[in-house]
């Protein structure tokens, strides 16, 4: 089938569509700008840094939210409506769908965090930032964005009810985040869990070291998540 | 064409479809019938791929659904139950993604079908706004627009008001004309009015299947012949059609101002040419008669009520 695109994309494409002409996009990326905003000027001036670390300290807890926002419907509405019969007659393999629903959620965080570049401006306009960590940690979200929004994907495909979809999916998300957090109340010997962590692995990267472990962990995350979706996907029929 | 060898599906303990074989060649329309909740729809959905059969094979153009669900979905069109489209995209749009998804290059197709369905008017409306018809029939041209051999509709007239239903089953009969169709309903007047072959399906097994004709045929009891007769009382008219042979019972049917009667007869003589010769022999007059299908209607309940196959 050597048409001009490969049905993923266009699954991803009709995702997004589906995004921007209903409510929830702009509903997500409102309270995501809010939030981010007010945390990030909040002791802004009071340290007079130009630096965007508040910002990137917040992301990884911001994510394990907003990503399942994000990706609550993408199989739970199909299967609830009832087109998901219709998407899995199409002569499309159950990865192709799940890999275009995966890239409309990747697309849809990263026009939820490309405001926040107004940020990176203003500090541009006022001061000299080192930009190691700024790129860093906008490499950084867009992994740690695909590692949430993949979980998110897979919970969302294991029910039908959204807010199910999104419970379960923040649950996991913010359990990913939290491992790196409390390492530090845990004995010795299990400080290792700390390399399972979402935040860890982001406090990495983020600090403008990039590091090939890191982008495995991500990457092995997203493809972990995405296989598991298919798997349940499949074990439903 | 399409090959459904002892396909069994549960749902937790309950066995919705219970080891159904039946074989579909080209070029028929076959209504699948049965009461609510007997198997159609699991059924349907195992033909497309959709769900996979706990046990059993199907196979669709001599491809193993299992071993080659890309290429069966290929020859396959699909309108599920209550046409599940995406609420929020114009018609238009969504019938450029299915062609899409389907790897459709000529985008006249669209336009084509469009005439076909009758939906050229609410190509660029919400599929939200359309009513239940228009929302089906947009359905309908989802699953035709690769122009597939085999079209599998999930109770294509459900909903919908009597003239829809008429339109609805019109497109149906001309493309099955060339095509392969296999539909489900529970509306008896509409296998008979569309299909050429029914399969009865009943508590998850196949309870009949057979020819529209064969099946309207057949049954127990005998054929039933109405007879309208002037001239002529009930008394004397059943007392003489009583001594013919093969006639069972004769009763009495409202005739108003002539006499009117059910005769009843054993299944394998058409008794129709002897009371033609009586009647026209008495010299009363015969207004009508007519041979009496048993309707599907009795034939249905007689096989999915207490037919012990459970």
């Amino acid at each position: 089938m050597r048409n001009s695109q490969s049905p993923a994309f266009s699954i991803a494409r009709r995702e997004l569509k589906a995004y921007f002409t209903g409510p929830i996009a702009y509903i997500v990326i409102t309270i995501f700008l809010i939030i981010t905003g007010v945390l990030f000027f909040n002791n802004f001036f009071l340290f007079n840094q130009a630096e965007m670390r508040n910002l990137f300290q917040l992301l990884p807890f911001m994510f394990t939210f907003a990503a399942p926002a994000v990706t609550m419907r993408l199989f739970s509405e199909e299967r609830y409506s009832g087109s998901f019969e219709i998407l899995m007659t199409f002569p499309v393999s159950t990865l192709q769908v799940v890999i275009g629903k995966f890239i409309a959620a990747m697309v849809f965080l990263m026009v939820m965090i490309t405001p926040t570049l107004v940020y990176l401006f203003t500090i541009l306009l006022v001061g000299r930032p080192d930009m190691g960590p700024i790129i860093g940690g906008y490499a950084g979200a867009i992994l740690l964005g695909g590692a949430s929004a993949s979980v998110g994907l897979l919970t969302s495909a294991a029910s039908k009810n959204q807010i199910v979809a999104l419970m379960t999916g923040f649950a996991l998300n913010f359990f990913l985040w939290l491992l790196g957090k409390i390492v530090i109340y845990l004995p010795d010997r299990l400080a290792f869990l700390q390399y399972l962590s979402t935040d860890f692995h982001f406090r990495n990267i983020s600090r403008g070291v990039i590091d090939l472990r890191d982008i495995i962990y991500f990457l092995s995350i997203i493809a972990l998540s995405i296989l598991v979706t298919v798997k349940i996907i499949d074990e439903r029929r | 064409m399409i090959r459904a060898e002892s396909i069994t599906k549960s749902y937790g303990t309950v066995r919705a479809v219970d080891s159904v074989s039946f074989n579909i060649s080209m070029g028929n329309i076959t209504g699948l019938l049965g009461p609510n909740g007997a198997g159609k729809t699991t059924t349907l959905r195992m033909l497309t791929g959709y769900l996979k059969p706990d046990s059993g094979t199907i196979t669709v153009g001599g491809y193993n659904i299992e071993e080659n669900p890309i290429e069966v979905k290929k020859l396959l069109g699909y309108l599920p139950e209550s046409a599940p489209l995406y609420g929020d995209m114009l018609v238009y749009d969504y019938l450029n993604f299915v062609a899409d998804m389907r790897g459709i290059e000529e985008r006249k197709r669209i336009d084509e079908m469009g005439e076909l369905c009758g939906i050229r008017e609410v190509m660029h409306m919400n599929i939200n706004e359309l009513s239940k018809g228009y929302r089906q029939r947009v359905g309908l041209a989802q699953s035709m627009l690769h122009d597939p051999e085999i079209l599998v509709l999930d109770e294509p007239t459900s909903g919908l008001d009597p003239n829809q239903i008429i339109e609805i089953r019109n497109i149906i009969r001309e493309i099955g004309k060339k095509k392969t169709i296999i539909l489900s309903t529970h509306i008896l007047s509409e296998v008979e009015a569309t299909c050429d072959r029914i399969i009865i399906i009943s508590r998850g097994s196949i309870a009949a299947d057979d020819r529209t004709e064969n099946i309207q045929l057949s049954g127990k009891s005998g054929h039933i012949i109405s007879i309208l007769v002037g001239e002529a009382g009930f008394g004397e008219l059943s007392g003489e059609i009583g001594k013919l042979p093969g006639v069972i019972s004769v009763s009495e049917s409202p005739g108003g101002a002539l006499t009117g009667a059910m005769v009843t007869c054993g299944a394998h003589i058409d008794v129709r040419p002897e009371i033609f010769r009586l009647v026209s022999g008495k010299n009363w007059v015969l207004y009508e008669m007519k041979q009496e299908q048993k309707s599907l209607e009795k034939i249905f309940r007689d096989l999915t009520i207490g037919g012990g196959n459970a």
